[in-house]
């Protein structure tokens, strides 16, 4: 199998949010911490582009590098977890993270900062699958039932994929090649603005 | 005397370099995501066998397509 991935086709993503309540539900993430949210670039401007942003499951993660105490580990599937009881919150997985993706609970007293948050691509964490404890710490492990990503499957126009990189690569290509373009797609073009098809001229 | 004194003292300011280090070294064990949660139907996903990989492959990519490609869905 190939490594677990995310992608937002931009030319589908309608800024619906369904996707962060997906994930906000399916896990029970408390307030104050969104492990998605929707990004809109050029809001308002004809032309505009929302993508949903979560934890990327990167290949050589920087939040693994930078963690003073190795909390993060990666499954064989390359889906990029941590371990909350080894977890110190000092936050520096936050500051190298370019897609904002740890997150921190300030539900104690006085807005302590508690362990950090994020995505687990659904997969849970080290706990047992599938038990009480797994969920309260990291939420539910869809990955081990035979699912994917809620996020993805609640997805209703079908913009964000998850799945085998492989998969969810064709899948966009199929797309791509059906509608004749695919500049427009989360990437370079999108975000810094390019003149190829979709984008307003100038941008 | 002064020499005993200097000795002691320079024991003394070398305690700490005898410290064992202090490292997280917490060995992750996490099950394979195909060996499953155990649960009972209603609660996975059917079609694939907990603890064999290639169905549990096999479903993720089946599930994908079904669910996410719908070029395939439709035509």
């Amino acid at each position: 199998m190939a490594r677990m991935k995310f992608i937002c086709d931009s030319e589908r993503c309608i800024e619906c949010n369904g996707c962060v309540t997906a994930c906000k539900n399916e896990h029970e993430v408390p307030w104050g911490v969104n492990r998605r949210r929707v990004v809109t670039l050029n809001d308002g401007v004809p032309g505009e582009r929302s993508i949903s942003v979560a934890c990327m499951h990167c290949s050589d993660a920087p939040c693994m590098a930078v963690c003073p105490v190795n909390c993060f580990y990666r499954t064989e599937e390359g889906v990029v977890l941590h371990d909350k009881d080894t977890c110190i919150g000092c936050g520096y997985c936050s500051y190298a993270c370019p897609f904002g993706a740890p997150q921190f609970p300030a539900a104690g007293t006085f807005g302590v900062r508690g362990k950090m948050d994020k995505c687990t691509f659904c997969a849970g964490g080290p706990e047992a699958h599938g038990s009480q404890a797994e969920f309260e710490k990291y939420g539910r492990n869809r990955l081990a039932e035979g699912k994917l990503p809620a996020c993805a499957e609640m997805c209703s126009t079908k913009a964000l994929l998850a799945g085998d990189g492989d998969v969810v690569a064709d899948i966009l290509r199929n797309r791509v090649l059906k509608r004749g373009k695919g500049a427009e797609v989360w990437g370079w073009g999108t975000a810094y603005g390019s003149r190829q098809g979709g984008q307003p001229q100038g941008q | 005397m002064r020499a005993t004194l200097v000795i002691t003292a320079a024991l003394f300011g070398l305690v700490a370099c005898g410290e064992s280090p202090q490292t997280a070294n917490r060995v992750k064990q996490d099950a394979a995501l195909f060996q499953g949660t155990g649960k009972p139907a209603p609660f996975v996903a059917s079609g694939w066998k907990a603890g064999d990989r290639s169905s549990w492959e096999q479903q993720l990519k089946t599930r994908a397509q079904q669910g996410q490609n719908d070029y395939a869905k439709v035509n």
